[in-house]
């Protein structure tokens, strides 16, 4: 029964799977080499559109697994079976929570956490910017020659818009993400021609 | 109850459409809505349920809607926000996939991410201010802070392992402040 084998490889994913999407990529890629429902340049594809389609990165990659394995009711039964893992533990996590809040060891830890939690997103910031600012085909290392002008002209925009005038700083986030995709396209961001 | 658990399936399911990438990116839509829109949680409450979902299993996304549900309504509330913030993807990738097989090699979408990307990063520093206030309070935060950042992005380290490191190092610090009270006083 494809279904249940479907959920049941997802379900190990999401068990197994720390830190984020892209901590379930070792296991999709297990997953094509002993099941064969996809080959691992399949994955790759999969994995590139997940990138570039609207929702989280691991959400995607298991939708989309599971819509070629066994179509629409395929990408349904995968994604049940990434979350319902996430699902029983945060549960169990939040009572926990609750109970415990207050005491002063959980909240000692959670003084220590906070700090690491941010500076963990700071990191995630600098490496999309890695990527964002300097040109990836010139080499690996990140010199002041592979910068791209244009992506600082568009930082700085940015910065100034949702920092600092009153007016265009209440904008929803993802105003300045569409925004940012058109200035992408109009001036080819990607450095592949449109036409 | 309906009511409140279909605010919560629709809210989340526009948190997952506007969110583009990893679970970090999601971080200043979920501060836009959840905190400032709906107010069901504060921006400490966010960095807490980040930093559990780095050391659980699943996607953060995911683990964090889950989180905010339960607060709000239980364990229903924990399912329903759940599916909420997976449903765009079901829905967009379903018709994606039936139609275009090398959707992300167009020049449209190539460019169009190269742009995003940059947006991406500026949103992200400002969700990292704003949560600043909250998480660095001391000098130790801010050791914290940069030994996290820069060893996380200099060298190949797991977050769980700064995650579990730095619940470590708390509950160490309930000791020796306890023997180390009156030091404590005098330097405050």
């Amino acid at each position: 029964m494809i279904f249940l084998r479907l959920f049941y490889e997802f379900f190990k994913t999401g068990l197994f799977a720390i830190g984020g999407g892209l901590a379930t990529f070792p296991f999709l890629s297990d997953m094509a080499d002993k099941t064969g429902w996809f080959t691992h340049s399949q994955l790759m594809d999969m994995i590139a559109v997940s990138e570039s389609t609207p929702g989280p990165l691991g959400v995607n990659t298991a939708t989309y697994v599971g819509f070629v394995t066994a179509g629409i009711p395929g990408a349904v039964v995968a994604t049940l079976g990434l979350i319902t893992p996430s699902i029983i533990i945060i549960l169990i996590i939040a009572g926990f929570l609750k109970a415990f809040r207050h005491n002063v060891y959980v909240d000692s830890a959670f003084k220590c956490l906070r700090p690491t939690s941010t500076g963990l997103i700071a990191a995630s910031g600098l490496s999309v910017a890695a990527s964002a600012f300097f040109r990836t085909d010139a080499g690996e290392s990140l010199s002041p020659g592979a910068l791209r002008p244009e992506s600082v002209i568009l930082a700085i925009f940015l910065l100034i818009v949702t920092r600092f005038i009153p007016q265009t700083k209440k904008l929803h986030p993802i105003v300045w993400i569409a925004f940012s995709a058109v200035v992408g396209v109009v001036f080819t961001f990607g450095g592949v021609p449109m036409f | 109850m309906l009511k409140e658990l279909s605010e919560l399936f629709w809210t989340f399911a526009k948190v997952g459409v506007m969110t583009f990438g990893g679970g970090y990116a999601m971080l200043p839509i979920l501060q836009r809505e959840v905190v400032e829109n709906k107010q069901w949680a504060t921006d400490e409450e966010l960095t807490d349920y980040f930093a559990i979902g780095q050391c659980t299993p699943g996607v953060i996304a995911v683990n964090t809607a889950t989180f905010i549900g339960q607060k709000k309504q239980g364990i229903p509330g924990g399912i329903v926000a759940t599916l909420g913030v997976v449903f765009p993807s079901l829905v967009i990738i379903s018709i994606l996939a039936g139609f275009i097989s090398s959707f992300s090699h167009l020049p449209l979408v190539i460019n169009a991410f190269a742009g995003i990307r940059v947006c991406v990063c500026i949103l992200i520093f400002n969700a990292v201010v704003k949560l600043w206030k909250g998480a660095v309070t001391n000098k130790l935060g801010l050791i914290i802070f940069l030994v996290v950042a820069l060893g996380s992005m200099l060298f190949d380290i797991s977050p769980v392992l700064f995650v579990i490191l730095a619940a470590i190092l708390g509950i160490l610090l309930v000791q020796i402040q306890g023997k180390n009270n009156g030091k404590e006083a005098s330097a405050k």
